[in-house]
């Protein structure tokens, strides 16, 4: 066998050759890439005149590093054609089967075809930003430092990766062309939301947070690479020629997983729930691990940084011990004002959202808003602390009571979204991406229903009627 | 060599592409994979090729087992495609040398291999220009030329003289003879039964997934169609009477100046046939074997298979 590099060089070499000689897909791009840069430049030399009359320097300061972001993504968006149909292309030309003939191992040919629709994009949009800046750098404007414009070419880097890693997904998942195209909203659309979230934090003004923005979308866009070479399979290539979605397949083999082989639901709890509890053994140690890191951490900040932005005044603790009492005073009738079944309601779609969000960005942004949850009781615990109560019996009458129930199912639940994103970036070499989604998702909704549910439920009912008394035991001063 | 047991293919957990194929093919035999559109023939390929994984069932392909060495498999052999499969913006050239590449050859090996294969095909003038511009029988001939590119020992070829003139048929058909005289074990799967009698030690007819009928030529004439038949034509009239015919002949079917017989052991029995007949003073013209065609036993098998009466 050929060494790996050159076995990828080799594939992507062939794809380039293919590309720049269809001028249907260089003349385009061409126009457009060259075109932009002056649209953009123009822009700015009306936003620079605009703001110098009005004023507005911070948005000023980083107008061009904005732009230069825009533009960086504006070829990613219309070149991404190429990586999506990569394979998809092939397969409707009827040339991807000699090429799945061929002794070429599967990573090296999606590495190959990876390296292709990420270059590509790359080079215009890397092109479009440097005749920008040529353009810009006449005009008398604040020209952004070479940290700033690193920061947004690593970003641009990054954004590239992902969308192509994601669009070969599609690529590889879809049956033609015209669907894949269809798909493609799904990685544009995301990635523009981003990178308004990313406009954010350039005009935020503090250039090192983009770094967040270049090690997430790196992180997310590395798991789908991972995720498109796990579930790369000739046979999915070639196995189908229409899509279709048989519905009576995917309710039996749902309610087979989900059921197992028990017979009742005695059944069901003694044998079938406990092989799903041990297989999250794994994740439940890393979400146990990261929520301590992540309590401690938000505790220490707060007790460590609050004060800098609080003047803890002796004046200004009374009030807040004022204001706690007052609402603590409140707590006997949180009942009627929050009853049971709502709170119950709001945790578990709480425990869903982990998922959803875990299911969209393989488990990443599931666990960012699990480790968010677990650092406000730190933070929660800190704020005590600062104003003078025990923050381990603020914990041990206000969170421990139900949060033997609430924390231990919102653990499971993580822990269990974490395992679906696993089996989804995992290699299943029987099983297509659908299927293996299909039991990931029954095996989440075994701990959901048979364990997350009823938990929460006992802990809805303890927080509303006796983590109050306790709260109010613990603190008869208040 | 290729051997498959019970080789089977289900796809979408309910419908069966091929279901329980057998087959034995030794170096330097051909085998002629025949049936109609959907029958099973390219899955049955594909699987051969370990591009599909089989359902049940096993195969080995040049002494790999497809789903333990699908790498080694698919290094040692050569397929042509249904669909030619050729980069249109690439030339003839770069088509071979990108391919001479992905099955490691090195640089001399794909220069000497490239240009034989061209020059064979009669595509070396055109070996600069771009597969877009070929004609259909060029795009297949260049098809050809790839999948022969590393010499492999395993070949598995469909319809690989689809789209060909008669020249370009013939010369596929002479160089596949070739292959099969170098002792490559070859699958054709074709809709061109002239080709596949021309061209094939065994032939395999294949029906909804599964194998109906599986043996040479001989075997499939006999087996469908019954025993050989002979036929007497005579000069003029001949009132044959009640002719005492030897052991293992019946008389099929009489005409005015002709009759014809079903002999099981032609050999032994035909010269005490014809004394038989000389004797009686038939005028005997001729006397041949009534010619059976493999696109008698293909249609009489298909028509079997669907239930249907078998028009001659």
């Amino acid at each position: 066998m050929r060494p790996n590099l050159s076995t990828i060089w080799m594939v992507a070499q062939r794809e380039f050759t293919d590309q720049f000689r269809d001028w249907r897909i260089v003349l385009p791009m061409f126009v457009l890439v060259t075109l932009f840069p002056f649209i953009a430049d123009d822009t700015t030399r009306q936003a620079v005149n605009f703001m110098n009359r009005f004023g507005g320097s911070l948005i000023l300061d980083n107008l061009i590093p904005f732009v230069v972001l825009v533009i960086g993504f504006f070829p990613l968006s219309f070149t991404l054609v190429v990586a999506l149909e990569s394979f998809v292309g092939e397969k409707e030309r009827g040339t991807i089967e000699p090429l799945l003939s061929s002794p070429i191992e599967d990573r090296h040919l999606y590495l190959g075809k990876l390296l292709v629709g990420i270059a590509t994009p790359l080079v215009f949009s890397y092109a479009s930003i440097g005749i920008y800046l040529m353009l810009v750098s006449r005009r008398s404007v604040e020209f952004p430092g070479a940290y700033m414009l690193a920061l947004i070419l690593l970003l641009t880097f990054a954004h590239a990766v992902l969308m192509v890693s994601s669009a070969i997904v599609i690529s590889v998942q879809a049956t033609t062309i015209r669907a894949a195209n269809l798909l493609a909203s799904f990685v544009v659309v995301p990635v523009a939301f981003l990178l308004q979230g990313e406009t954010v934090l350039i005009f935020w003004g503090n250039e090192d947070v983009l770094w967040f923005a270049i090690v997430g979308v790196t992180l997310l866009a590395i798991l789908l690479v991972r995720l498109g070479i796990s579930h790369f399979r000739r046979e999915y290539l070639l196995g189908r020629e229409i899509d279709t979605i048989n519905f009576r397949w995917v309710g039996r083999t749902f309610r087979n997983r989900f059921k197992g082989q028990a017979r009742s639901i005695v059944e069901w709890y003694r044998t079938e729930l406990p092989i799903t509890l041990r297989q999250l053994r794994q994740p439940l140690m890393i979400v146990i691990g990261l929520s301590i890191i992540a309590g401690i951490a938000s505790y220490l900040w707060v007790i460590k940084n609050v004060p800098a932005y609080i003047d803890l005044t002796p004046e200004r603790v009374d009030q807040f011990k004022t204001f706690i009492a007052d609402n603590l005073t409140n707590l006997d009738s949180l009942g009627e004002r929050l009853p049971a079944p709502v709170l119950f309601y709001h945790n578990a779609r709480t425990t869903v959202a982990f998922l959803l969000l875990g299911l969209v960005s393989f488990g990443t942004l599931g666990l960012t808003l699990f480790i968010g949850n677990i650092a406000l009781v730190g933070g929660v615990l800190g704020a005590a602390h600062l104003v003078g109560y025990s923050p381990l019996l603020a914990f041990a009458s206000g969170i421990l009571p139900h949060g033997i129930f609430e924390l231990s199912a919102i653990f499971l639940a993580t822990a269990a979204m974490l395992k679906v994103a696993a089996q989804l970036v995992t290699p299943q070499p029987d099983k297509s991406l659908g299927e293996t989604l299909l039991l990931s998702l029954a095996d989440w909704f075994r701990v959901f229903v048979g364990i997350v549910l009823p938990f929460l439920a006992i802990a809805a009912v303890i927080e509303i009627y006796v983590t109050p008394l306790l709260i109010k035991f613990a603190f008869p001063y208040l | 060599m290729i051997e498959t047991n019970d080789l089977s293919k289900q796809f979408n957990n309910d419908f069966w592409a091929v279901d329980g194929v057998t087959l034995n093919i030794q170096p330097g035999k051909i085998l002629a994979l025949l049936g109609q559109n959907g029958a099973g023939k390219t899955t049955t390929v594909r699987m051969l090729t370990a591009l599909l994984r089989p359902t049940r069932g096993w195969a080995r392909v040049a002494g790999y087992d497809v789903t333990q060495k699908p790498q080694e498999i698919r290094a040692n052999v050569g397929v042509l495609t249904e669909q030619h499969g050729l980069y249109m913006r690439m030339t003839a050239d770069e088509y071979l040398e990108f391919f001479g590449k992905v099955y490691g050859l090195d640089p001399h090996a794909r220069k000497t291999r490239s240009d034989y294969l061209l020059q064979y095909f009669g595509l070396a003038e055109a070996a600069q220009r771009r597969c877009g511009e070929y004609s259909k029988g060029m795009k297949q001939k260049l098809a050809l030329a790839r999948a022969l590119m590393h010499d492999p020992s395993v070949l598995l070829l469909d319809e690989p003289t689809s789209a060909m003139d008669p020249e370009s048929s013939r010369l596929v058909r002479d160089e596949i003879a070739r292959l099969r005289s170098s002792q490559r074990t070859i699958i054709i799967c074709t809709h061109n039964l002239g080709e596949a009698e021309a061209l094939a030690d065994s032939i395999a007819i294949i029906y909804r997934g599964k194998i109906l009928l599986n043996g040479t030529l001989d075997e499939l004439k006999r087996v469908v169609l019954g025993p050989v038949e002979y036929e007497a034509k005579f000069a003029q009239n001949f009132d044959a009477g009640e002719l005492e015919l030897p052991q293992g002949v019946t008389l099929s079917s009489r005409s005015a100046d002709s009759l014809r017989f079903r002999v099981d052991a032609p050999q032994a029995v035909n010269p005490t046939l014809v004394h038989t007949l000389t004797s009686r003073n038939a005028p005997l013209v001729s006397f041949q074997e009534v010619p059976r065609k493999l696109e008698q036993v293909y249609l009489k098998t298909m028509a079997d298979a669907q239930g249907m009466a078998y028009a001659t």
